[in-house]
């Protein structure tokens, strides 16, 4: 795919986030030199001065689109790009901010703004896929810097990134992580999640947060039924699914059930 | 009998002395120990890391440990780690690749894996072991790496003094008592006398280590109350599996409503399959880095619950938690006989236990059993 004698260009792209994701991008501080080695960062706002315009082979998509004037502008970053890989949990369920999807933005604006009357925005906060074609998704909040090195390092040489669909479980099992569900009792998402984060909360003996969405072939209601056992409340697993992922199909109708 | 089967009783001295002679002889000792409220298996050089006094109290999706007063060091059930991990781990490297220039350049050598003395392996686990033997040792093609950490390991087995919640080896015909595959075998003694072990060897490595524990000879009152430990845990198994012609019972009901009604249950998650001590399904991943002149394939443990595992050009030929949970029951239990020999189930109760929504199998096969349209699970 790399035309001979050009590095590939790569761009990176801020939509509604925390700056995380790229932040882990930055992060890779072993790798960074590497990667400006195999790619032309040719725009990156957090690490350098001055947009480039042009097209672009890769771009990293950050965030959610959440404005009239974002919703647009994704549309150009598709144009511009030849593969759109979204990167974190805004970008490819609408993050955290998908909270607004549950509520009535207007009164959130009023509360929180002392001038509502400058505040443009839109009623939902959405995952890119939901506006444009999406080549690649690597999930997390915040993404884990490894997968982000292995998702450049198979795009440049054409092969399919090694980050698994299955559940967090198999990342405990394989690290030999005692269940914290089943040895202690404690409320967890990690066999309705996404692996990808390596078993990082089970491992210190805390529950999955979800970070990483939802896993592929889902069973939500399963899983309800057996944090109930445990204890957790109603309103308490509705909380529970409404995180960072909220947005995410079968962690948004779960926890729509949860609510009548 | 053998030339080298020989009896003696230790105490827990000679505990201590026995794992002294392994470690001499440059073994990794692992063995039964506590980590996060559970059971785990890991390497150990003193009696004083072992699970002295605790047990466990288990049930579909439950686990929990618990004091007991007598001091056993082994009174407790199977917990979330089998051998399986130290003699087929979890990932492994299998190639590396380097390219310099067009050349590309390969590397296949493994360090010499380590040298396991497993400590404390009960009847369903030897079986286990003697299961994943047929499957990677058992024709002309065989697991170099497997092979290797599986000869050079030491056994030292252990007759079961406590069935767990879960436990239905004795329905399997795979426990409790140990009758082959081992060095070693322990019966820990705590009644009619002083807390001691009753110590048997199964091979000349076995008898040669036994000949350097401070021991006594064992007396007819010994090898009764060995007996009686074994014939109380065979009469308190928390499971048991129908007594009925399983693989033709699944096989004749591949289309029960069953598999639906476990399917709503199932979270496909896969841990089943992780603590089984005998599913060997893996999926080899490649790397390569960012410069794109090395490349390194490694193995790593799957499983027939994910997508990926049942992937083939154009997709997932098992795409429902249906399909997912009837592949991995009727191969466990009904295929496998005529693929291995044997059934792939040993009775541990690992898969209930550490099933996040405790679906217990004999239960889903005793579904199946009594309300199978064939009449009860007769012969096809």
């Amino acid at each position: 795919m790399n035309r001979p004698g050009r590095k590939p260009r790569l761009a990176v792209w801020k939509f509604a986030s925390c700056d995380g994701c790229q932040l882990s991008f930055l992060d890779c501080e072993d790798e960074l030199l590497d990667i400006a080695g195999a790619v032309d960062i040719a725009y990156f706002p957090e690490a350098m001065r001055g947009p480039i315009r042009g097209t672009y082979d890769v771009s990293l998509v950050e965030g959610s689109i959440t404005t009239a004037g974002d919703a647009k502008r994704i549309q150009r970053v598709r144009q511009r790009s030849r593969t759109l890989v979204t990167i974190g949990a805004c970008a490819t369920a609408g993050g955290i901010q998908a909270l607004r999807n549950f509520a009535d933005i207007d009164a959130f604006v009023n509360v929180v703004y002392a001038s509502p009357e400058y505040i443009a925005t839109l009623a939902t906060s959405t995952a890119i896929a939901d506006h444009v074609p999406v080549d690649f998704e690597l999930r997390g909040c915040p993404i884990n810097k490894v997968q982000l090195v292995e998702v450049i390092s198979a795009f440049l040489c054409g092969r399919r990134p090694v980050t698994p669909a299955h559940s967090v479980c198999i990342e405990c099992k394989l690290r030999g992580t005692v269940c914290v569900m089943v040895a202690h009792g404690t409320p967890c998402l990690g066999p309705v999640t996404h692996a990808g984060c390596g078993a990082l909360c089970p491992g210190y003996n805390r529950g999955c947060y979800g970070c990483y969405g939802p896993k592929e072939n889902t069973n939500l209601p399963a899983l309800s039924g057996q944090l109930a056992t445990l204890g957790m409340t109603r309103p308490e697993r509705l909380r529970f699914y409404r995180s960072f992922n909220a947005g995410a199909a079968p962690f948004q109708e779960e926890s729509q059930r949860h609510e009548s | 009998m053998d030339d080298y089967n020989d009896t003696a009783v230790i105490t827990s001295e000679g505990l201590q002395c026995l794992i002294e002679a392994l470690l001499n002889r440059s073994y990794q000792v692992v063995g039964p120990q506590i980590r996060d409220q559970a059971i785990v298996y890991d390497t150990l050089t003193d009696i004083d890391q072992l699970p002295q006094g605790w047990s466990d109290e288990q049930d579909g999706g439950h686990y929990r440990l618990r004091p007991r007063a007598d001091g056993a060091y082994f009174g407790y059930a199977v917990g979330p780690h089998s051998w399986k991990r130290f003699l087929y781990p979890p990932h492994q490297s299998l190639w590396q690749a380097n390219k310099d220039g067009d050349r590309l350049y390969f590397k296949d050598e493994r360090p010499d894996p380590p040298r396991f003395a497993f400590l404390g392996v009960r009847a369903c686990e030897l079986n286990a072991i003697a299961i994943q033997d047929r499957v990677f040792m058992g024709d002309a093609y065989s697991d170099p790496d497997y092979q290797a950490r599986r000869e050079g390991t030491f056994i030292v087995a252990l007759n079961c003094s406590e069935a767990g919640g879960t436990c239905f080896c004795a329905s399997m015909a795979c426990g409790p008592e140990v009758k082959t595959g081992f060095d070693l075998a322990l019966t820990e003694l705590l009644n009619e006398g002083p807390h001691r072990f009753l110590v048997e060897s199964g091979s000349p490595a076995g008898l040669e280590v036994m000949a350097e524990l401070p021991r006594r000879n064992t007396t007819r009152a010994d090898l009764q109350a060995a007996w009686a430990v074994v014939e109380n845990t065979r009469r308190s198994m928390g499971r048991t599996m129908p007594d009925t012609d399983i693989p033709a019972l699944l096989l004749d009901n591949l289309t029960h409503p069953r598999w639906d009604d476990v399917a709503q249950r199932c979270l496909s998650c896969a841990n089943c399959t992780m603590v089984c001590p005998t599913c060997f399904c893996s999926t080899v991943e490649d790397s390569s880095d960012l410069a794109g002149t090395t490349a390194e394939r490694h193995r790593r443990w799957d499983s027939c619950f994910t997508a990926d595992f049942s992937y083939l050009h154009g997709g997932s030929v098992r795409q429902s938690t249906r399909s997912r949970y009837r592949q991995w029951m009727t191969h466990k239990l009904a295929t496998w006989v005529e693929q291995f020999g044997s059934s792939g189930c040993v009775g541990c109760g690992r898969c209930i236990t550490w099933c996040p929504v405790g679906i217990d199998l004999t239960e889903e096969v005793r579904a199946i059993h009594d309300t199978s349209p064939k009449g009860k699970g007769e012969a096809r």
